[in-house]
């Protein structure tokens, strides 16, 4: 079989299994959430904590309880790798710096999982499982609550109170019911297949010729699952899901791919089945697969094509690629992950070609909305949908109104400054890091290549991606600081406006559907939105992307 | 401003609280399962599937290792030789070298490994393969493709006292496929295939 035909066969088998579960994984999802009974398990977790998980919040409690969560969130990971030396199964490790801990703390808690270090010369068995791995559930357990909050926002027409459910429930039941079931099972099918999990030493072999080899041990499998179920994507090991550990064989690849994608792309019709119309959530999820699966096409048979001169050079673009995936198997996992703000790689994106490069760079720029993260890409989407419904609505004179509320003055206010957030930490992060000379000294490669290298590293931070033009030396006291601060901005300033947003929509009463009603469950909307998505993310990003991927692409 | 700073203060105590259960929950529970299922279903997997030779530990499965003269950079003939590292297949330096696809450096590089490949092996730079001139991903791919293998055979059955025809069987042996048919690449695991030419070698 001829590997274009095997890859065919990969996606087909993929977007199968994801439509398979779609149904009944998005509606299980919206009975988590819309339950009124309560697990035995999660009543002994809100009498210790002191929470009333039936007492309705307004967006502003709402909001409060994420930033409070995740700020001492922050604080707790910082401290556990300052003092890991101080605590059981260290390793032998020693405490990481106080800028590097930041960095980690601020990645992990707004679910970017960007890496500035290398776990397996950095993070005991402590960190990583109590510091690292809880964070991987409980920050995607945050984005779907988050994005929960909106689609009640949307489907609430009766109490007028601006209700939005309760965070502590929201967080207690995605963690207890969705994510950590699934892991599991994930994890367990994982070890099955050759990844390890054992809380050893690192442990010292003599190989055949003579040579020493050191070979690592750790909690893998566990954490691999809900790295990519939760779409974190930081590895246990620096070379992550390229690492025969984490990801022994082509199975696994899929698996893991499949695992990345499944929570962002069933949520749409989580958001049907809450707002009481399926056919909306197959239009959200319609844009979400045809930009993702534009990029898988476009970035597989450019990596197949192979351009540039050292590619050329070697009959194929294998560098930074593993030979138990090959070019495919590489370029679909590359683009699921930089499209669902996973971050977690099997293959190096520094050196893919230029122009792959640039498409996985824009499926960050788009805002991680294809599908995007766990919860984050849904209410990504859904902003984009406000704007796409309001550009309509200019186009034939009405008030603009979705799903039945109307997109008044203060709704798109608060869309458009959503989406002006991370496009402002991208640039001027870059652009400062360009002109205080911290860009230069920090790249690998040279000219466009390298310029790309702090484009990719500033998007990726403030969209909470935490994949890597690796090459970009980024662990340094200005890098880690500055994209600490990036994460930590680009995740949790668009929550404010999402939540204002689902607090104002929350207060309004429907309107009733006219014959002048913009039909949002067509594919005719399906194509405005992807337009101005395309449209929006071109207008900000074109100037940049110039100057990097495409001067190299073109040269 | 006291009663809010009092109700946030509790709120901050309440978050803190919830960290700290669903750190048992998630950070010490499940992994603590999925340890207690991993070892007792899966217990030579979860533990690095590791490979013994007459009763001593030489390597593990999954992980590549280096198979150049010992204290040396060179490649020892004897052996089949995997793709380049970043780090000599140190597993505690795992990742690549993220040059980019047109950079000098890995234009040399390559132009650097066709030339060595070529000549150690004896055959003409045209027949060389991407993977024998590229660097992996991890650093400790333990895989080569089937062609890589192929213009080894001749320098190995050589280097061995064996038939060319003997080390092509071992390598067609060796040669695994698709995961059921369709999914990752057809490889070679290096170690897997170097243990059995030795107890090839050592039989003849």
């Amino acid at each position: 079989m001829s590997s274009v035909l095997a890859d065919v066969l990969v996606v087909t088998a993929l977007i199968g299994a994801l439509a398979l579960v779609h149904r009944p994984l998005g509606d299980y999802m919206a009975a988590v959430f819309q339950s009124k009974n309560h697990l035995r398990v999660e009543k002994w977790i809100y009498r210790s904590v002191g929470a009333n998980p039936d007492a309705e919040m307004r967006w502003p409690a709402y909001l409060r309880g994420v930033l409070v969560f995740s700020a001492v969130s922050v604080l707790f990971l910082y401290l556990l790798q300052r003092i890991q030396d101080k605590l059981p199964l260290s390793l032998g490790f020693k405490p990481i710096t106080p800028d590097q801990a930041f960095n980690t703390a601020a990645s992990f808690v707004s679910n970017t999982n960007w890496q500035s270090y290398s776990g397996e010369v950095a993070m005991s068995h402590v960190t990583q499982t109590m510091g690292l791995a809880v964070q991987n559930f409980v920050s995607a357990a945050v984005g779907i609550a988050v994005a929960v909050a909106l689609v009640r926002g949307f489907a609430r027409s009766r109490s007028r109170t601006g209700d939005l459910g309760n965070f502590w429930a929201d967080l207690v039941r995605c963690v207890i019911r969705i994510l950590v079931p699934l892991s599991v099972i994930a994890a367990v099918i994982l070890v099955a297949c050759g990844a390890i999990q054992n809380f050893g030493d690192i442990h010292s072999i003599t190989t055949l010729t003579g040579d020493k080899q050191a070979i690592s041990p750790g909690a893998v499998a566990s954490q691999e699952a809900i790295k990519d179920l939760g779409t974190n994507g930081g590895g246990f090991f620096n070379a992550n899901s390229a690492h025969p550990f984490e990801n022994p064989n082509g199975f696994t690849n899929l698996l893991e791919i499949f695992l990345l994608l499944v929570i962002p792309f069933s949520l749409p019709r989580t958001f049907g089945t809450m707002v009481g119309n399926v056919k909306q959530g197959y239009a959200i999820l319609a844009a979400m697969a045809v930009i993702w699966f534009l990029g898988v096409v476009a970035v597989t048979i450019t990596e197949y094509a192979h351009p540039g001169a050292a590619s050329q050079l070697a009959g194929g673009a294998m560098e930074g690629k593993e030979q138990r995936f090959g070019e495919g198997n590489s370029s679909l996992f590359a683009v699921s992950t930089t499209m669902t703000s996973t971050g977690s790689v099997n293959s190096f994106h520094d050196s893919f070609s230029g122009l792959s490069g640039g498409v996985l760079l824009l499926g960050m720029m788009l805002g991680e909305i294809a599908p995007g993260g766990t919860g984050s890409g849904l209410y990504g989407m859904l902003i984009m949908a406000v704007i796409a419904v309001f550009i309509a609505g200019l186009m034939v004179g009405r008030t603009p109104e979705y799903l039945g509320k109307k997109i008044g003055t203060r709704e798109i206010k608060l869309a458009a400054c959503y989406i002006l957030i991370t496009p402002a930490l991208v640039l001027i992060g870059t652009a400062l890091a360009m002109a205080l000379g911290k860009g230069e000294s920090s790249m690998t490669n040279v000219g466009a290549h390298g310029f790309s290298e702090v484009l990719y590293a500033y998007t990726s931070a403030s969209n909470n991606n935490g994949s890597a033009f690796a090459g970009f030396a980024a662990n340094t006291e200005y890098h880690n600081t500055m994209l600490g601060l990036c994460m930590l901005l680009g995740r949790f300033v668009p929550m404010v406006f999402v939540l204002a947003l689902a607090g104002s929509l929350a207060e309004q009463k429907p309107v009733p559907a006219t014959a002048g009603t913009l039909r949002t469950e067509k594919p005719l909307f399906t194509g405005l939105l992807v337009g101005a998505i395309l449209i929006i993310t071109g207008l900000t990003f074109f100037p940049a992307l110039a100057l990097g991927p495409l001067a190299e692409g073109l040269a | 401003m006291n009663t809010s700073f009092a109700s946030s203060a509790r709120m901050a105590w309440a978050a803190l609280r919830m960290l700290l259960v669903l750190t048992v929950v998630t950070g010490i529970a499940y992994p603590l399962l999925v340890t207690g299922i991993g070892q007792v279903l899966f217990n030579d997997k979860a533990n690095g599937s590791m490979v013994e030779v007459d009763g001593k530990e030489i390597g593990s499965k999954p992980i590549g290792q280096s198979w150049n003269i010992k204290g040396t950079d060179k490649p020892d003939p004897k052996w089949f030789q995997g793709r380049p590292s970043n780090s000599g297949y140190d597993p505690l330096t795992t990742g690549s070298s993220q040059l980019g696809a047109s950079d000098p450096t890995l234009v040399k590089n390559v132009k650097a490994a066709k030339k060595q490949v070529a000549e150690f092996n004896g055959v003409p730079q045209s027949e060389v393969p991407k993977d024998a001139v590229t660097g992996s991903a991890s650093a400790i791919d333990p895989d080569i493709s089937p062609a890589y293998a192929d213009i080894q055979v001749e320098r190995v059955a050589e280097n061995n006292g064996l038939t060319v025809a003997q080390v092509q069987k071992l390598v067609d042996d060796h040669t695994d496929g698709r995961t059921l048919g369709f999914m990752g690449e057809p490889h070679v695991n290096v170690l897997e295939l170097n243990i059995a030419l030795k107890g090839l070698a050592a039989k003849s």
